[in-house]
């Protein structure tokens, strides 16, 4: 008997086209809405990315078509420096919001956040609705500097001022290019808002009967916590934009300083602060790339305990790392700016809890390799990206060590270092949380099994090839290659072309074993072999329900909660595994210490 | 397939740390005073990154290795000390490991950023703008004249807006497109930036200091050795941020004081 | 759409103790020997979760917005003082009376959900009350801007007064959302589908608008 009404949501099933696909209310379409976009996006960053690889290996390349792309930014097909920096900005933009903060945090949150506490939907579903259409729509506008004259910013996705501020007179793309950018990066902040709104509160107050905090799945904390840094990170930077689109159209001068010359102008700001930029927008830009991990550890902690068949070492100790992560994160994000002209004290102060937040990250490895200890490791293609998530957080992070130090960064700032130790944690890892969710959630989405053979190829070689792409990058980093140079004309990095060509061609191919994925998804969605209830043979709420959910989750009952989330190879348990909803009492259950 | 996947493991953890240990690709010798205390920390942090690196790749790969495929039956281990023993080996291990590296290199930073310039360091100016770097030298009077942004004309060669005709302090400023100095001498460098924002970096010297339009800062540093280096811009600052650089030349005093009186007859 | 003096619209009641969804914590576990009765349900209503989230999120934007303009102003030697518009201040009367109104009116709602239909002619009226004051708030704010304007204090004139803009704007945008919000309230209730929590977040927001206001007035006084 379950009573519907007090926290029921206020739809009822749809019947209409536009309604049960395109405009729904559904947290489950609404999730497969932003995997898809994620999909999109992250194929248009790829490609650019090949764009800059060829052309940063071979520098003189006619790559055919480009001038399709755009006249101006290659004329005769070869690449100008400007559409390089372009192309570089909205690679980095669209990757880090369209594709790392949207595909495991709302994607995969959507859709399973609300079956995993016992949920039929999310509180506000209108929001919810609107926020992947605002997320579109900021897209959109995104893309569509790509179509306009001076084609879009090449400022990269950090924008700093004045470069950024001043208007086109600082260069290509500077003028609406920048507005386009800005304006779109606010327009998604509002939506990754409305989506925060949901998370939280579905998070606190729709959980079903038995379930407390303590008893969900990692996936679920790691969404919450995702959603709190979201709400304050990106309610920075909304304001940093508006900010930055207004010293562009309406004459203010918040970031421009005075007396600036540039083309022989004189410019007319005056006063402005350049590094009053810097520091509203790393507040947001250091939560963000945790907004970017940590639902990657919930998903690859949640793929690994169903994989290992027994429970984290600790549960607790998993949710107060990620917790401190998302607390340290904000305190840390000066790093980015040790020699930027701040105040040098500042700097030290800043590189302390850098260096301190190392700790949480290393008791987070520390217990995946704990709990891997004496486990029943089943391998599969979700398990390896798992695996290789942990391999790839540990690469990535450890660069970190270095980058944490101002003495250090001296060496290394604005260098392929910071590169590599970001794409390894962020283009990699983050990435491998992604598919390792896509390959164990696909049959509950969809209802069809994705083909094994084709994800374990697919990770091969994904992973050996990031590794031969990204390991690089760290030794071009302490020799010296400065970053975001279109071609290498110094005497001194002349010599490190031939690495630069190395990792083109393992781009190159890595970029093309995704493919394989692309198509493993799309023929697995419609010719795939049915999947089972619980495949995995699952313990969490989403392998309690049918394969794929029914509109409201749980059909007639609402799920109750008997048991901690996962308790796997009980002694003295009828089954290998106890799902949350089982009535089956146990003797012996895994204590959450 | 687990098996394949430790031994590949292991060997990704190898290959990558052999181009390290073999210095394949090297930090640019070190010219300055303050680098020693630099690549000394650098040196620790490799060391300490390597080991953490290696050990941790090993140990995920003996643990997929051993662990997988189990046979039937096979009962859940749990890992000796449990979670609490985790927990106190990241604080202990990584807690001393990274606080000793900040307080250590708290002290090379300090080298580098908390000790004023010298009384007698020599002063120079560099100006960054797109896309070039111009560089200033007081000449005798030890006095800089001051900018004035609406004379600044580079088809005159007039880059910082300098008025030599009203100007006492200007009349014997010297303008350069290379910046030379004195080997051993330490350099006080005021940096300005024209237009947008740029950065300072010369690896040989240790020396990375982004230009802040609206606001001159300084640096200052001695070179220890003689010879020809790159001064390149890091901090992107439009189409010609790959192309931006100039040439540090340290030179012996004699041939400085040559270089300088050269450079002013040239004004 | 005005209701009658006959008419008394019904309000929904919270229905407690709520079963089958939500948990107050660990107190709730189901036990392991099955038996449910001993279950509360103590969640609180989304609504009133949902409107912290929303004002903790308005709360760092603001802050953002303050810290931009300390770290401007103590920048650079250009800083305008500004005489703020007289205006304002009436325009501070206006919201913070709104605040009084909109308790008035929640007082009226709680009173016919006490069964105290007699007394209360038009709960409803009290609302409208409110909702006209904010209007009146968002129009005083007008008349300052186009009073500055026409005085030749636009937007760009000085950092000051881009941050005077940028922050009343800011914040009449965000009202608008508040009057949205008691719109939507006062249509409910006109068709007696008003929920509590609804009331109450909306009500929480509108209060919020006031203290960010008198917040914004200060800093405005106090640096601009």
């Amino acid at each position: 008997m379950h009573d519907m009404s007090a926290h029921a949501v206020q739809h009822g099933a749809p019947t209409s086209f536009l309604r049960k696909h395109v405009f729904s209310l559904d947290h489950k379409v609404i999730g497969k809405q932003y995997y898809a976009l994620a999909l999109v996006a992250v194929f248009v960053g790829m490609f650019l990315s090949w764009l800059m690889r060829i052309h940063l290996g071979w520098g003189s390349f006619a790559i055919p078509g480009l001038h399709l792309l755009s006249k101006t930014g290659a004329p005769g097909d070869v690449m100008t420096p400007e559409y390089y920096l372009q192309l570089m900005t909205m690679h980095g933009t669209i990757m880090v919001f369209f594709v790392l903060t949207t595909a495991p945090f709302a994607a995969f949150g959507n859709f399973f956040l609300p079956i995993q506490v016992g949920a039929e939907d999310m509180p506000f579903p209108h929001f919810n609705m609107m926020s992947f259409w605002v997320t579109f729509v900021a897209f959109l506008v995104l893309v569509a500097s790509f179509l306009v004259p001076d084609g879009p910013t090449l400022g990269g996705w950090t924008q700093y001022a004045p470069l950024s501020a001043v208007g086109s007179v600082s260069g290509p793309g500077q003028g609406l290019g920048v507005v386009l950018w800005a304006s779109s990066i606010a327009i998604f902040c509002i939506g990754q808002l409305l989506g925060s709104l949901n998370f939280i509160t579905t998070t606190l107050d729709m959980r079903t009967r038995g379930m407390s905090l303590m008893r969900l799945p990692l996936s679920a904390w790691a969404w919450f916590i995702t959603s709190v840094m979201g709400l304050t990170a990106f309610a920075v930077l909304m304001p940093a934009c508006i900010l930055l689109i207004l010293d562009h159209v309406a004459g203010t001068s918040f970031f421009v300083p005075s007396n600036l010359v540039i083309n022989g102008q004189i410019l007319p700001h005056s006063g402005g602060s350049t590094l009053l930029w810097q520091h509203l927008f790393w507040f947001f830009g250091h939560p963000e790339v945790y907004i970017a991990i940590v639902p990657g550890m919930g998903i690859v902690s949640h793929v690994l305990i169903t994989n290992m068949r027994r429970p984290m070492l600790s549960h607790k100790v998993l949710i107060y790392s990620m917790g401190s992560l998302a607390v340290l994160s904000y305190m840390v994000y000066g790093h980015h700016m040790f020699v930027s002209g701040m105040n040098p004290y500042s700097s030290l102060a800043f590189s302390f809890p850098t260096l301190v937040i190392t700790i949480p990250s290393a008791i987070i490895v520390l217990i995946w390799l704990g709990s891997l200890y004496g486990s029943k490791l089943r391998i599969n293609a979700a398990s390896l990206f798992a695996l290789g998530f942990v391999s790839m957080f540990i690469s990535g992070g450890i660069s970190g060590f270095f980058l944490a130090q101002p003495s250090i960064d001296i060496m290394l700032h604005a260098t392929y270092f910071v590169v590599g130790h970001f794409h390894l944690v962020m283009g990699v890892a983050a990435m491998f949380g992604i598919f390792a969710g896509t390959y164990f959630w696909f049959p509950k989405m969809t209802g069809r099994m994705m083909s094994e053979p084709l994800g374990k190829l697919h990770f091969w070689l994904s992973f050996v090839g990031a590794y031969c792409i990204f390991m690089p990058f760290h030794y071009l980093g302490i020799a010296g290659n400065v970053r975001r140079y279109q071609a290498f004309t110094d005497d001194y990095l002349i010599p490190l072309i031939p690495v630069h060509k190395f990792i083109t061609i393992a781009a190159l191919f890595t970029g093309a074993a995704q493919l394989i994925f692309l198509y493993n998804l799309i023929h697995s969605r419609f010719k795939g072999a049915p999947a089972p209830d619980n495949p995995w043979e699952g313990t969490s709420l989403e392998w309690s329900t049918a394969t794929p959910p029914p509109h409201n989750n749980f059909g007639d009952t609402m799920p109750v909660v008997y048991h901690d989330p996962y308790q796997y190879s009980i002694e003295g348990a009828s089954t290998d595994f106890v799902m949350q909803t089982s009535p089956e009492q146990l003797k012996n259950p895994h204590e959450e210490k | 397939m687990a098996k394949i996947f430790a031994v590949t493991i292991i060997l990704i953890a190898i290959g990558s740390a052999i181009p390290i240990v073999m210095h394949t690709w090297d930090m640019p010798q070190d010219i300055s005073t303050h680098g020693p205390l630099i690549d000394e920390q650098f040196k620790d942090t490799m060391l300490e990154a390597g080991i953490s690196f290696l050990a941790s790749q090993l140990l995920l790969a003996f643990f997929i290795w051993k662990f997988s495929d189990p046979k039937p039956g096979a009962k859940i281990k749990s890992f000796p000390g449990g979670a609490a023993g985790l927990v106190i080996a990241a604080f202990v291990l990584v807690g001393t490991e990274v606080l000793a590296l900040g307080v250590f290199g708290a002290k090379a930073w300090a080298s580098v950023y908390f000790a004023p310039p010298a009384a007698n360091a020599m002063p120079v100016q560099v100006q960054a703008g797109q896309f070039a770097f111009y560089f200033r030298y007081p000449g005798p009077d030890g006095k800089f004249g001051p900018i004035h942004v609406d004379q600044i004309n580079e088809a005159n060669a007039n880059f910082f807006g300098i008025d030599t005709t009203h100007d006492q302090d200007s009349k014997d400023d010297i303008v350069t497109a290379e910046m030379a100095i004195p080997v051993n001498r330490e350099i006080h460098l005021l940096m300005h930036s024209k237009d947008v924002g740029h950065s300072f970096f010369v690896p040989e010297l240790r020396v990375q200091q982004d230009f802040v339009p609206g606001l001159d800062l300084s640096i200052h540093f001695t070179a220890t050795k003689v010879g020809k280096y790159e001064i390149v811009c890091t901090q992107l600052c439009g189409l010609g941020h790959y192309n931006m650089k100039a040439y540090l030349e340290v030179m012996s005093q004699e041939d400085y004081d040559n270089w300088i009186k050269q450079q002013a007859a040239l004004q | 759409m005005a209701t009658t003096v006959h008419e008394a619209p019904k309000i929904e009641l919270d229905r407690l103790p709520r079963t089958g969804s939500g948990n107050g914590g660990w107190r709730n576990l189901v036990p392991s020997d099955g038996d449910l009765r001993r279950i509360k349900d103590h969640s609180p209503m989304p609504a009133s979760t949902g409107i912290w989230v929303g004002l903790a999120s308005i709360t760092m934007t603001f802050a953002a917005f303050t810290s931009a303009l300390i770290v401007r102003q103590g920048g650079a030697p250009d800083w305008q003082h500004i005489s703020l518009p007289p205006v304002l201040y009436f325009n501070t009367l206006l919201i913070l009376a709104s605040s009084i109104t909109l308790e008035l009116g929640r007082r009226d709602v709680a009173r016919f959900m006490g069964g105290l239909r007699g007394r209360v002619a038009s709960p409803v009226r009290w609302l409208y009350i409110t909702l006209f004051l904010g209007v009146l708030f968002v129009a005083g704010q007008t008349f300052a801007w186009l009073e500055l304007r026409s005085q030749g204090f636009g937007l760009s004139t000085n950092v000051s007064y881009s941050f005077f803009y940028v922050l009343t704007v800011a914040h009449a945008l965000h009202l608008l959302g508040g009057l949205g919000g008691m719109v939507r309230v006062i249509a409910k209730l006109n068709k007696s589908v008003l929920r509590r929590s609804t009331l109450d977040a909306t009500s929480r927001y509108w209060h919020f608008m006031g203290a960010l206001w008198l917040y914004l007035l200060l800093l405005l006084w106090m640096k601009l």
